[in-house]
């Protein structure tokens, strides 16, 4: 008996929780499809600008999400509090957990895509390269920009075929060109390259394996000799391949890896006697979550950034003054600001809040369609000027987006950790894109005949 | 279940839930016509949904439910009525997902559907393969080779390039949907592809398990010895279970790959979503057609549930990653509770439910 009414209650608790799911749903969509998630400042009707925040704040990957999400978001808190938004226009976000699962994210693209209150969104920044893949259809058809800064697909770059997707600052391809064209400034030039010796050691994904065949490339173009070598996810044994190594003797290591796999590398680099001075982390590799687990080992490590860690930047001291001493920071724990992953939120803030900005002296200064902040996104032209403007000198590089150059940036700091924290140790390296844009129209316009996508016509567009 | 509840058992119901009796059928209208009736209204109702709901509910609800609750059959197939234990239902799924794939990219004008069949059957295939160590070992022993299954594909599919067409990245992106000249790529057309796929399969699936085969599959479960001796050919029927239970969960990768995500990439499927399938029939009911889609309803809306009902209260006031993690306990919790009070899982706790609600009669004064 007792289990029968169990089973009647169980049943009643559930049905009140789907109601629920529903119920607030379609509430939303009431209200202009909405989600009845934290929002943040008051609303001014007709007056926000809406960024919907897929973030992740459990799960294996929340030191990225909550350090990214964190900064983005005391960015925009930023511009709300000292300038009274942009141009008048308030910006307003909500977040839903995607636990950096896919359809986590997708769901999330599809309660937030209708807006907030009314308030129109202008761009997704899902910080997950499945996630993006996930989204890159849906985006295009509801028009909604898509950024994926530091990630995503490498071709999408090519903005005629991907209208809406925008891997600002950094693709794949851009990051292994600049570490080369900075191993070549190390070894006296790049005509020194040849008859030297690269080891890749990547991470056994989609994601390790992506920037193969431009080392190759690269390889025959300077004479060094490459060689790929596989740690199987999640890598946390790497003995066999660092004897391997050994018996190898490379110049120099380049580490494309991920989580637990960097400080294991670090850690058995030290044991077979490989210099870590030598070993170079990608752009996956480059957090001080990375090293601090090596120890000592890790001193003198190598990495590249786009986004150095550090709170010496105009920008974050004037985050300091009007977000955090309000007691209004993001962050749980308020030592993370100034981190790697902070830093990248503060960058992708920047960008996302220019990109409006831009969009605004077209279409004025009201809230804006996700079509009209894409015209924006692909007006951004941030130069040193505009990087002293902005408080973000050496923290951000000088980008130029167009319509058919999605990244628009595509150079690397170099940082090298010193035991309590990553010095930098160069200024802007860049990459050969002019090398790298032919491989990428190639895959794009594989992609555009397989979709049955129509190439943009850009400069048609720019006469219009 | 207590002998004081007289549990009313209708024939199309609890062919795994242990001793049952027939109850007497209440005289009035004919059970055929309530049933006919039903089903017209029910079909009526599930084809027209696009009709009545938002494309949130669609795209993002709807479609993955369907989708893993087509996994979750061919899961029950092997695992509920078969009785053997399987981890490799991500890998089925992800083999009939890149078959598909790879069929419609290099067989210009293949039909979608046909794609689909495709790539089930190419999942079936491994499947079977990967069943043969069943002839001899069992238990916590096969579910090592059905773990060696996920493994394998999972390395597969990042190795060799060919299956993803070199792509850099590994990612397979889905063609442009479409059924015999009809667009099918809105949040509606997704939801009616789903449909027009797992409905037959469904159907068909309840044919299988109450026909010869679904029976030789339950002895062999409930004990392959005695099976043996009745002449059921035991070996033949785990096989069989293995094949067209990966066939099923091929076709739910494809609809995974292509009616929900647009995408997949080989680590997409991987062990969690295992498990997650082998949960979705825990928790719905094994040995039941109809568990794995309350089951999957379950797994997918109960989190999505938690989370509005969790901003709705207290949202901004706590800090969201908190707020995410006690989500996550209570979740856990709610499912420990449920499969102590009810081992056998929602599709039995909705049909007793069911059972109480349709008996009520006011009480006579």
């Amino acid at each position: 008996m007792f289990r029968s009414r169990v089973s009647t209650y169980a049943t009643i608790l559930g049905a009140v929780l789907l109601a629920t799911a529903c119920r607030s749903h379609s509430e939303n969509a009431a209200a202009g499809g909405a989600p009845s998630a934290v929002a943040s400042s008051a609303p001014v009707a007709g007056k926000e600008q809406y960024f919907p925040l897929q973030s992740y704040r459990v799960g294996p990957y929340a030191a990225g999400g909550s350090g990214f999400f964190g900064g983005f978001i005391d960015y925009m808190q930023l511009v709300n509090l000292r300038d009274g938004g942009v141009n008048g226009v308030k910006l307003t976000w909500s977040e839903c957990e995607t636990e950096y699962v896919v359809e986590r994210g997708v769901e999330c693209y599809e309660r937030l895509k209708g807006g907030l209150n009314g308030a129109p969104v202008a761009a997704m920044n899902p910080l997950s390269v499945g996630i993006a893949y996930a989204t890159i259809d849906r985006q295009t058809a509801d028009k909604i920009p898509l950024i994926t800064i530091n990630h995503g697909r490498t071709d999408s770059t090519d903005g005629r075929v991907f209208p809406y997707v925008f891997p600002l600052s950094l693709n794949p391809y851009s990051e292994i060109s600049a570490i080369v064209n900075y191993i070549g400034e190390r070894e006296g030039g790049l005509n020194h390259l040849s008859g030297k010796k690269i080891a890749v050691l990547y991470h056994g994904s989609p994601y390790g394996k992506e920037t193969q065949p431009i080392a190759e490339l690269l390889a025959s173009k300077y004479g060094f000799a490459v060689t790929h070598i596989e740690v199987p996810h999640p890598g946390t044994e790497q003995e066999s391949q660092w004897l391997q190594i050994k018996r190898l003797a490379p110049n120099w290591i380049i580490l494309r890896g991920w989580g637990i796999m960097n400080p294991v590398a670090i850690k058995t680099a030290a044991k077979v006697g490989f210099p870590v001075d030598h070993i170079i982390g990608n752009i996956w590799s480059n957090s001080e979550e990375d090293v601090i687990p090596a120890g000592p080992a890790a001193v003198g490590y190598i990495a590249i950034t786009t986004h150095p860690s550090g709170r010496d930047f105009p920008v974050l001291s004037e985050v300091d003054k009007y977000v955090l001493s309000a007691g209004k920071g993001n962050m749980a724990d308020p030592k993370r600001v100034g981190t790697g992953y902070y830093n990248l939120g503060i960058n992708n803030g920047i960008l996302n809040v220019e990109a409006v900005r831009v969009a605004q002296t077209k279409f004025g200064h009201v809230p804006l369609t996700g079509e009209q902040v894409r015209w924006g996104f692909e007006h951004i032209n941030i130069d040193d000027n505009r990087l002293k403007e902005l408080g973000a000198v050496g923290l951000l590089q000088p980008i130029k987006v167009s319509c058919a150059d999605h990244e628009g940036g595509g150079a690397v700091r170099f940082v090298q950790w010193d035991g309590a924290q990553f010095k930098r140790i160069s200024d802007w390296v860049k990459a050969d894109r002019a090398l790298l844009r032919p491989i990428i129209e190639e895959s794009s316009t594989k992609y555009a005949r397989e979709k049955g996508i129509t190439i943009r016509d850009c400069d048609g567009e720019a006469k219009l | 279940m207590s002998s004081e509840t007289a549990v009313w058992t209708s024939p199309s119901e609890g062919e795994s839930a242990g001793a049952h009796t027939r109850a007497p059928v209440r005289k009035s209208v004919p059970l055929a016509v309530v049933r006919g009736a039903a089903f017209v209204v029910v079909a009526a109702l599930l084809v027209s949904l696009p009709l009545l709901v938002t494309d949130y509910v669609l795209s993002a609800i709807l479609v993955p439910v369907l989708a893993l609750a087509l996994a979750g059959i061919g899961q029950n197939l092997i695992t509920g009525y078969a009785g053997q234990l399987s981890v490799g239902s991500a890998a089925f799924m992800s083999v009939g997902a890149f078959a598909t794939y790879d069929a419609s990219l290099h067989v210009r004008g293949l039909p979608l559907l046909v794609s689909f069949a495709f790539g089930g059957l190419v999942a079936g295939l491994v499947g079977l393969f990967f069943g043969l160590p069943s002839l001899r070992i069992r238990g916590f022993y096969l579910v090592v080779s059905t773990l060696a299954a996920q493994f394998f594909v999972v390395w597969l599919f990042t190795k060799v390039g060919w299956f993803s067409d070199y792509s850099a990245s590994g990612v397979i992106t889905a063609p442009k949907l479409a059924v015999a000249g009809f667009d099918l790529s809105s949040p509606g057309g997704h939801y009616w592809l789903s449909l027009l796929v797992v409905a037959p399969l469904t159907v068909l699936g309840r044919n299988l398990v109450r026909g010869r085969l679904g029976r030789s599959w339950m002895a062999v479960r409930d004990m392959e010895i005695a099976a043996a001796v009745v002449g059921v050919r035991t070996g033949r029927a785990k096989l069989l279970a293995f094949g067209i239970g990966s066939f099923y969960c091929g076709v739910a990768g494809a609809l995974w790959a292509f009616a929900y995500l647009g995408t997949v990439e080989p680590h997409g499927l991987d062990l969690d979503r295992s498990f997650q399938v082998l949960f979705i029939v825990i928790l719905g009911g094994l040995g039941s057609i109809a568990g794995p889609f309350v089951g999957a309803a379950f797994v997918i809306l109960f989190p999505v549930a938690l989370d509005q009902l969790g901003s709705a209260l207290v949202g901004g006031s706590v800090d969201p990653g908190l707020l995410q993690n006690v989500e996550k306990i209570i979740f856990g919790a709610l499912v420990i509770l449920l499969l102590i009070k009810q081992p056998a899982g929602m599709a039995r706790l909705l049909h007793i439910a069911w059972i109480r609600i349709s008996r009520w009669r006011p009480r006579q004064a």
